[in-house]
C-alpha cells in the first residue's frame, strides 16, 4: 500500500516561490504525471516527495503518516534520474544491487531480484557491462531496473526521456508504461512533454509556476480543460485561441471572431454562455482537428469558414493548414488529399460542438 | 592551406606525411630545441649515474669526468650493505609511508566535506585550508623547535631528536594541498550520484567510500603520489629536528654524513644520492599520467 | 542539494518533533565538522599557533627570559648583512622566477608543437628535475661546480677558458644557486603551461590565422591572454616558494662566500638553529611575511576571478 498525499506544500528558494500551496492524493498503484513548462515547480514537488529538498510549508504523508522529516533513505522510495546516474565504476549487475547490498539482503535474494528485473527490461545481457559501454537507451533501462530491484512503495521518476532521440523516446515511453503494468506501484512522472503526460498518465496534474491549474484523466484534460493555459498546454498542434464578442441576435447566439465571421453557437451552450454576451474579453478556443474539410455529413452550412491557406504542412496521415482569421494564425487538419496547398482557397468547416469560450480576466473555460 | 600546397607537389614526403614546408621546419627546430633542454635537465642525474660507477682512485685521477673508464660497483656494494645507510633509507621509507597513510586519512574525509557537505564556514576553510599552504616551512621551522623543546621540558615526550616527529611535521606540508586536490576531483563528481546513492539508502560514509572514492581513484592516487614523493624530499624539517645518525632521513643522513670534515666520497655521495632519489623516480616513471595529474589539477581545477 | 534536506527539516513549517529535528541537523553538521576536524586542529596547532608563537619569540632575547619588544628587529637592522640577505632573496626569487617562467613557456611551446605521440615522452624526459628531491640534485650540482673537480671546468678547459669558481665566487655563487633553482623549476612551470596551451581553443587560433596574424601576434593576442590566469597563479606560487627556499642554497653554499648567498631561510636557519639564538632567528624569517602576504592576495584574488570567470 502506497498512497501519497500532499497537503498545501510550499517551497521557497531564498526569495522566489518554486511551489506555492499543492493539494494532491495519488491513490496506490496510480500512475500520476506531473507536466508542465519549465520552472512550474513540477521537479521540485517531486524532490521534496523524495526527500531531496526540504518542505518549506505544508506535508507530504506517505500512507497517512508524515515523512517530511524522514529522510531519503528510509522513505522506502526510488528514483529515475534525468541523467540516469549510474555508478560509473560499477557493473549494471552492481548497480542495480547496490540499494540492497547496503542494506544487506541475502545473495541469492539479491540475484533473484535483479535477473527478474533484468528480465523485465530485457537487460539481461549487459548485466556485466560497465555505464560507459551501453548506450542512453540501455542506461535508462538499467536506471529503472535500479529502482524496480528495490521494489519501492513508490516510483518517482524526473524527466527520464528528456536526454534521448526522438525515436527511442517512444520506445522507451511504451516501455515504461508496459512496465507499470507488470509492476504495479504507485508512480509519480515528472515531465515537460504533454504527449508522454497523455500516454502515460492516469491522472494529469498540469502544473504552471507553482500551482496545480487542474487534475484529471488524460481525456478529461484534453476535451474540458478548465483554464486556458491547460486548454493550450495539452494537445498537439496547440488549440486555437481568438479573440472574440459573444452577440444575441434575435435569439440566436453567435461568436464573431471578425467582421466578416460569426459561428453560430451550438444549442447545447447557449444558456451557459447567455450571460457573458456582449462582454469583452473574451476567447474563442477550438482544436485544429475541429477544423476541417467539410464532409459529406457534414456540418452546418453555418459553420463554414472560408480560408487562404499560408502554409500547409503535409504529416502523410493528415495535413496541417495554416491561415488567418482577422490577423491571427488559425490552424486546422484536413486529410491529406483534400487538395490542400499554399495560396489555395478552402472551404473549412468548424465543429463548433467542441468549443471553449475563455473568459480573459480569470483564465478560466466557461 | 596544406592540401593544396602537398597536391601540386609530385612527391609527398614520407617522413611527416603531408605537411607543409613552414610547418616541417617548425617540427625541426622544435626537436632541436627540446634536445637541448632535455640535455640540460637530464645531465645532473646522469653525471650522478657515471660517478656513482667510479672508483675513488679514477675520481681523483684528473680523466674525463663524462665517462667511466672502469665502471665498478662498489660503491653501490659498500652503500647497501652499510648499516648506517640502510637505516636512513629505512627512516626515509618508513616515515614516507606513515605520513602518506595520515595524509589520506585526513584530506580524504575533509575534503569529502568540504566538497558536499555544505556546512556553515565551509568556503572560508576551504580557502583557508589553501592559503596555509603558502604559508612557508622556513617561517614555521623555528616556532616549532622552541614549541617542541618546551613540551619536551614540560612533558618529557621526547621530540627533538627523534625521527617520529616528522610524522607530525610532514603533514602540514601535504595534508592541504592533498585536500585542495581532493576537493577538485569530489566536486566534479555530479550530484545526482550522491543523490542516487541516498534514495539507495547510503548514509554518508557509505556514499564516500563505495562511490566517492572509486569514483575519484585517479585524484586519490596523484594525492598520495604528492604526499610521497613531498615526504621523501623533505630537507629542512629533518635537518633541524633530527640529529643523530640513527635518527636521519635519507636526504639529510647523505648530506651530513658522507661528508666527513674535508673529504668528500664523491663516489658514495653520488651514488646515494642516485639511490635517495630512486623512489620517487620509480613511481614517476609508472604512475607519470597520475603524478603530472596532481599537480595540474591545483591549476585547472581552480 | 542534498545537504540542506536536514538542515533545513528545522524550518519546515508544520512540524511537531523540535527536538528531533534538533538532532538531526546536529548529526549531520557535526558529521562535517568532525571529518574536518583533524583538518582543522592540524592547521591550527603546527601552522597558525607556530605562525603567531614566532612573533612572540621574535620579541624575546637570546636567552628567552626578557622581552625585548622591536630590540632584535632593530638589531637586524643595523646589521650589513641583514640588508645582504634582503636584497639576494629578493634578486634570488624575481631573477629565478623569471627565468623559470620563461624557459617553462618556451619548452612548453615545443612540446606542445609536436605530434601528441611524441609529447609524453618528451614531457617525460623534461620533467625528471621536479621529481629528483632537490637535496640529492643539488648534490650532483656540488659535485659538478666542485672547486678542484668541476666537470663544467674540465669542459671549459677543453676549450681553454679558465675555470670559474662555481661556488667560490660571489656572483658566480649567485648566479649557480639561481641556476640551480631555474634547472629545477622550469618543468613544474612547462607541465602547467603546457596543460593552459591545451586548453586554449584550437578555433582561436584559425581564426587569428585567417585575419592575417603571424605566430608572434597569434601569441601575443590569443595564447597569452587566455593563458594569463594560470600563468599569473604559477608565477606567484613560485615567487613565494622560491623565496622561502632553504635546501638549495644551503647545500650548495651553506650561504656563502661570505654570506653572499644566503636567504632568509637559510639565515635564519644559521643564526636560529645553529647559533643557537631562536628569537633573532625569528625575527629573520617574520621579515617573509610581508612579502609573502601580498603575494598571497594577489593569487586569491586571482584564483577568485577565475573562479568566477569558469561559473
Amino acid at each position: 500500500m502506497a498512497q501519497v498525499s500532499l497537503r498545501k506544500l510550499f517551497k521557497r528558494f531564498d526569495d522566489t516561490e518554486a511551489v506555492r500551496g499543492i493539494d494532491l492524493d495519488i491513490a496506490d498503484k496510480e500512475f500520476v504525471v506531473l507536466v508542465g513548462p519549465s520552472g512550474c515547480g513540477k521537479t521540485t514537488t517531486l524532490r521534496m516527495i523524495a526527500g531531496l529538498e526540504e518542505v518549506s510549508a505544508g506535508e507530504i504523508a506517505v500512507d497517512g503518516e508524515v515523512v517530511n522529516d524522514v529522510p531519503p533513505k528510509d522513505r522506502d522510495m526510488a528514483m529515475v534520474f534525468q541523467n540516469y546516474a549510474l555508478y560509473p565504476h560499477m557493473t549494471v549487475y552492481e548497480n542495480m544491487s547496490f540499494g540492497l547490498r547496503l542494506k544487506r539482503y541475502p545473495k541469492e535474494e539479491i540475484a533473484r531480484r535483479v535477473q527478474e528485473a533484468a528480465r523485465i527490461l530485457d537487460i539481461t545481457e549487459l548485466l556485466d557491462r560497465k555505464p560507459r559501454q551501453l548506450s542512453g537507451g540501455q542506461r535508462q533501462r538499467v536506471a529503472m531496473g535500479r529502482a524496480i530491484v528495490r521494489n519501492p512503495k513508490v516510483f518517482l521518476f524526473d524527466e527520464p526521456l528528456s536526454n534521448l532521440d526522438a525515436k527511442l523516446r517512444v520506445q522507451m515511453r511504451t516501455e515504461i508504461k508496459r512496465v507499470h503494468q507488470k509492476v504495479r506501484t504507485t508512480t509519480v512522472y515528472v515531465t515537460h512533454d504533454q504527449v508522454e503526460a497523455m500516454t502515460l498518465a492516469d491522472r494529469v496534474v498540469v502544473m504552471n509556476r507553482g500551482r496545480i491549474e487542474q487534475i484529471g484523466p488524460p481525456n478529461e484534460l484534453y476535451h474540458a480543460p478548465k483554464t486556458r493555459f491547460v486548454a493550450g498546454f495539452i494537445g498537439s498542434p496547440a488549440m486555437n485561441f481568438l479573440p472574440c464578442r459573444l452577440e444575441e441576435d434575435d435569439g440566436a447566439l453567435r461568436v464573431h471572431l471578425s467582421e466578416e465571421l460569426a459561428l453560430p453557437v451550438p444549442p447545447a451552450r447557449v444558456a451557459r454562455y447567455r450571460p457573458y454576451a456582449g462582454r469583452p474579453g473574451l476567447t474563442f478556443g477550438l482544436r485544429p482537428e475541429h477544423v476541417t474539410e467539410s464532409k459529406s455529413n457534414g456540418g452546418t452550412p453555418l459553420s463554414m469558414i472560408d480560408a487562404l491557406i499560408e502554409v500547409a504542412e503535409p504529416l502523410g496521415m493528415e495535413t496541417l493548414v495554416f491561415f488567418r482569421i482577422n490577423g491571427l494564425d488559425v490552424c486546422g487538419r484536413v486529410s491529406p488529399n483534400a487538395g490542400a496547398r499554399e495560396g489555395a482557397r478552402m472551404r473549412l468547416c468548424a465543429s463548433l460542438d467542441n468549443m471553449h469560450l475563455i473568459d480573459d480576466a480569470t483564465g478560466t473555460v466557461i | 592551406m596544406t592540401a593544396a600546397a602537398i597536391t601540386t607537389q609530385a612527391r609527398p614526403r614520407r617522413r611527416y606525411g603531408s605537411m607543409s614546408r613552414d610547418r616541417r621546419w617548425a617540427l625541426r627546430w622544435s626537436y632541436f630545441f627540446l634536445t637541448v633542454f632535455a640535455i640540460f635537465f637530464l645531465m645532473p642525474p646522469v653525471y650522478m649515474l657515471i660517478t656513482s660507477l667510479k672508483t675513488s682512485a679514477e675520481i681523483s685521477a684528473a680523466t674525463n669526468p663524462w665517462w667511466v673508464y672502469h665502471p665498478t660497483l662498489g660503491n653501490y656494494i659498500e652503500l647497501l650493505s652499510s648499516s648506517q645507510y640502510l637505516t636512513f633509507f629505512r627512516n626515509s621509507a618508513l616515515v614516507s609511508v606513515i605520513v602518506v597513510t595520515i595524509t589520506m586519512l585526513i584530506s580524504v574525509p575533509a575534503a569529502f566535506a568540504l566538497a558536499r557537505m555544505r556546512f556553515w564556514g565551509s568556503t572560508a576553510l576551504a580557502t583557508g585550508v589553501f592559503l596555509t599552504y603558502l604559508i612557508p616551512e622556513t617561517l614555521l621551522f623555528i616556532p616549532l623547535f622552541k614549541m617542541f623543546a618546551l613540551v619536551n621540558e614540560y612533558t618529557g615526550i621526547e621530540l627533538i631528536n627523534r625521527w617520529w616527529v616528522l610524522l607530525l611535521l610532514y603533514p602540514t606540508l601535504t595534508v592541504p594541498f592533498c585536500t585542495w586536490i581532493m576537493i577538485g576531483y569530489f566536486a566534479s563528481i555530479p550530484k545526482e550520484l550522491d543523490e542516487a546513492a541516498l534514495m539507495d539508502g547510503a548514509n554518508y560514509r557509505q556514499i564516500l567510500t563505495r562511490v566517492f572514492i572509486p569514483v575519484a581513484l585517479p585524484g586519490l592516487i596523484a594525492a598520495t603520489i604528492f604526499a610521497f614523493t613531498v615526504s621523501w624530499a623533505q630537507f629542512l624539517y629533518p635537518l633541524a629536528f633530527t640529529t643523530s645518525a640513527d635518527q636521519l632521513v635519507l636526504p639529510v643522513g647523505i648530506v651530513t654524513s658522507l661528508i666527513k670534515g674535508d673529504v668528500f666520497n664523491w663516489g658514495q655521495i653520488m651514488t646515494g644520492a642516485l639511490l635517495g632519489a630512486a623512489p620517487p623516480l620509480i613511481i614517476y616513471a609508472f604512475l607519470m599520467d597520475y603524478y603530472i595529474a596532481g599537480l595540474t589539477a591545483g591549476a585547472t581545477k581552480g | 542539494m542534498v545537504d540542506a534536506t536536514l538542515e533545513a527539516l528545522a524550518i519546515a513549517g508544520g512540524s511537531r518533533r523540535r527536538s528531533a529535528l534538533r538532532k538531526a541537523m546536529q548529526r549531520k553538521s557535526t558529521i562535517a565538522f568532525l571529518m574536518t576536524l583533524p583538518l582543522i586542529l592540524l592547521v591550527v596547532l603546527l601552522v597558525l599557533y607556530p605562525a603567531f608563537y614566532s612573533i612572540h619569540l621574535a620579541t624575546l632575547n637570546k636567552s628567552m627570559e626578557r622581552f625585548v619588544g622591536v630590540g632584535n628587529f632593530l638589531f637586524l637592522f643595523k646589521r650589513e648583512t641583514f640588508w645582504m640577505v634582503v636584497q639576494q632573496s629578493c634578486i634570488f626569487a624575481i631573477t629565478a622566477v623569471i627565468f623559470k617562467a620563461l624557459f617553462g613557456f618556451i619548452v612548453a611551446h615545443f612540446v606542445h608543437n609536436i605530434p601528441s605521440r611524441g609529447q609524453r615522452k618528451w614531457r617525460g624526459m623534461l620533467l625528471v628535475p621536479w621529481v629528483i628531491p632537490p637535496a640529492m640534485s643539488c648534490l650532483a650540482w656540488l659535485w659538478l661546480f666542485d672547486p678542484s673537480y668541476s666537470a663544467f671546468n674540465w669542459v671549459l678547459d677543453k676549450i681553454s677558458i679558465g675555470p670559474v669558481a662555481w661556488t667560490g665566487d660571489a656572483y658566480w655563487a649567485r648566479f649557480s644557486v639561481i641556476l640551480v633553482n631555474v634547472w629545477i623549476g622550469a618543468p613544474f612551470f612547462m607541465i602547467m603551461y603546457l596543460a593552459a596551451l591545451k586548453s586554449v581553443p584550437e578555433q582561436l587560433y584559425e581564426a587569428a590565422a585567417i585575419d592575417g596574424a603571424n605566430w608572434w601576434q597569434r601569441m601575443w593576442y590569443v595564447t597569452l591572454p587566455m593563458m594569463r590566469n594560470i600563468m599569473a597563479i604559477t608565477a606567484l606560487f613560485s615567487l613565494i616558494v622560491t623565496f622561502a627556499n632553504f635546501d638549495i642554497v644551503r647545500i650548495l653554499t651553506a650561504g656563502g662566500p661570505i654570506d653572499r648567498t644566503h636567504v632568509f631561510a637559510t639565515w635564519s636557519f644559521w643564526i636560529g638553529i645553529q647559533g643557537n639564538d631562536i628569537p633573532l632567528g625569528a625575527s629573520v624569517s617574520l621579515f617573509m611575511v610581508p612579502i609573502l602576504t601580498v603575494a598571497a592576495v594577489f593569487i586569491l584574488r586571482d584564483i577568485h576571478r577565475r573562479a568566477s570567470e569558469m561559473s
